[in-house]
């Protein structure tokens, strides 16, 4: 029971010889790219060794011979459809969420009254209502953004309302103090304080929109990624699936990093100092 | 100071709360005292003696359940323009830079902010020491430095009446003797009717020209003492023998309570 107690101890020393701060600093930046091409290539190997029909699981090297099949127009085609339904839906999020969070702080009466519905709405698992939607609201890209807007509304209003609730009591007796009024309260110190709630709602919701985007296309669509998956693995493509799943989870780290980068640049205060 | 004409009265005040199980807390009982033009009134209790309430009473935040507080014999009746707060913790606006935030009540209550505020806000800046700071973020200051802000903020639009709710409470024992200092650096060069809350005895004798002396639950006032000490005040003041002697009897007075 001594061995595991005497390596732990050596090994940040050993560390501390074999790697200079320089080293280190490379090493720490590279880990992440490292452990994911290391994946990667357990795959590939897993694939190659156990001999795994690809319609089981396709190597790596297969899903992108199979994506660069798929011509680019293609590709573009089906990106830009989802990542319209993706974009309208959480644009409508946006602007529904953000107001209707106002709403809900500034009257007891309002909030009594819509809160329980909007946690209805959320329960509601929206996979199961989209085909009825669809049904409802007919074969065009309303549907898809209403399922979308379902998806990803929710986590702005809670954090919005947390936010505009956290403001410090005192800021607000300011502005008592001030008679500025309500609208002024409002705008200049409660929205402000409640920026980074809302960045981090807006992050949790840019994958969602994805989601919903991919939901709705499932269930009725003619293009968009969702569309291909479906398509391509009733045609037993799974390789072609597989890259689709690729570009898809690509497009919503690239969505999810340009939230990130946005409050960089427009709101970098709201940002914990080491993040900046 | 009775010989300066009243600037705030406390008449008989009676302060009571609802509280979530339907029963009331009164914060305070009957509170008469006046605060003469530019004194420097501190009052001085244990925490839950409704200190921090007679300053809402003052501000027109909150109005009192029995008898009356009154500004220039007006009943308050809403908050008015000529009252400056400073709080606890400095509550300033992260997403403006010094400057932004000594001119925020100008900009909140009109909308706008000219570019003569901006002047003399940077006057301000100057008065509290921090004329070189005016663009710096927020996260740049130090604790001590954030409250000379608020300090600066509200002076802004030049109140005859500044009210302090345990300004320097948060701040290290160092930085909250060089404010002290700072305070009745500012006050001699602004003067101003001050009602300063604080729950420190050293803090309370060397600032004020009277100290209100309350006793917690309901918050009554226990005594009234005059401070007599030379102004300026200074360094000297903390070793001076009255110092020592008034500092000992609030003790005593604290104490006993305590204990009965």
């Amino acid at each position: 029971m001594t061995i595991p107690v005497k390596s732990s101890r050596s090994e940040p020393k050993a560390q501390g010889i074999l790697l200079t701060p320089v080293l280190r600093a490379w090493a720490d930046r590279l880990a992440p790219a490292a452990a994911f091409v290391g994946l990667v290539a357990i795959w590939e190997g897993a694939c190659r060794l156990f001999a795994i029909p690809s319609f089981l699981l396709p190597s790596p090297s297969a899903i992108v011979q199979a994506g660069l099949e798929v011509s680019a127009s293609q590709w573009l085609g089906h990106i830009s459809a989802t990542l319209r339904v993706a974009l309208m839906g959480y644009a409508v999020a946006i602007a529904i969420s953000i107001p209707l969070a106002v709403a809900l702080v500034t009257s007891r009466f309002l909030s009594r009254t819509l809160y329980p519905i909007l946690v209805v709405v959320q329960s509601t698992p929206i996979v199961a209502v989209a085909p009825i939607i669809v049904v409802t609201l007919g074969a065009s890209d309303l549907p898809r953004v209403v399922i979308t807007f379902l998806i990803a509304f929710f986590p702005i209003v809670v954090s919005t309302v947390t936010g505009l609730m956290a403001t410090p009591e005192e800021l607000i007796e300011l502005s008592r103090s001030l008679r500025a009024g309500r609208v002024r309260e409002m705008l200049h110190i409660r929205l402000p304080f409640a920026v980074p709630y809302i960045f981090s709602a807006l992050k949790i919701s840019i994958t969602l929109s994805i989601i919903g985007a991919v939901v709705a296309e499932f269930v009725a669509a003619e293009r968009g990624l969702g569309f291909f998956i479906m398509f391509s693995t009733s045609f037993f493509k799974i390789p072609q699936a597989f890259a689709g799943l690729a570009i898809l989870v690509a497009l919503s780290l690239a969505l999810f990093r340009l939230c990130t980068l946005v409050q960089r640049w427009f709101v970098p205060w709201s940002l914990p100092k080491s993040e900046r | 100071m009775s010989e300066q004409p009243r600037v705030i009265r406390f008449a008989d005040v009676e302060q009571t709360f609802g509280r979530a199980d339907g029963g009331a807390v009164t914060a305070l009982d009957g509170i008469t005292f006046d605060i003469g033009r530019n004194e420097f009134l501190a009052v001085l209790g244990p925490s839950g003696c409704g200190k921090s309430t007679l300053l809402r009473l003052i501000a027109g935040l909150i109005f009192p359940t029995r008898g009356t507080v009154s500004i220039y014999d007006l009943a308050v009746t809403e908050p008015r323009d000529e009252i400056g707060i400073v709080f606890q913790s400095p509550t300033l606006l992260p997403w403006f830079d010094v400057l932004g935030n000594v001119t925020f009540p100008l900009r909140h209550k009109y909308g706008r902010v000219s570019a003569e505020d901006n002047a003399r806000a940077h006057d301000l800046l100057k008065l509290v020491g921090l004329a070189d700071f005016a663009r710096k973020r927020i996260d740049e200051l130090s604790g001590g430095m954030q409250q000379r802000v608020a300090i600066a903020r509200a002076l802004l639009l030049d109140p005859d009446i500044l009210l302090m709710d345990e300004p320097f409470s948060a701040l290290d024992a160092l930085t909250r003797d060089e404010m002290s200092f700072e305070l009745l650096r500012i006050w001699s060069e602004r003067p101003k009717t001050v009602l300063f809350i604080t729950h420190s005895i050293p803090e309370a004798v060397l600032l004020a020209d009277r100290i209100v002396v309350m006793t917690a639950r309901p918050g009554r006032v226990r005594e009234v003492i005059n401070v007599d000490l030379p102004r300026p005040r200074s360094m000297a003041t903390l070793s001076h023998p009255t110092f020592h002697e008034l500092a000992n009897h609030i003790r005593g007075q604290l104490f006993t309570r305590a204990v009965a």
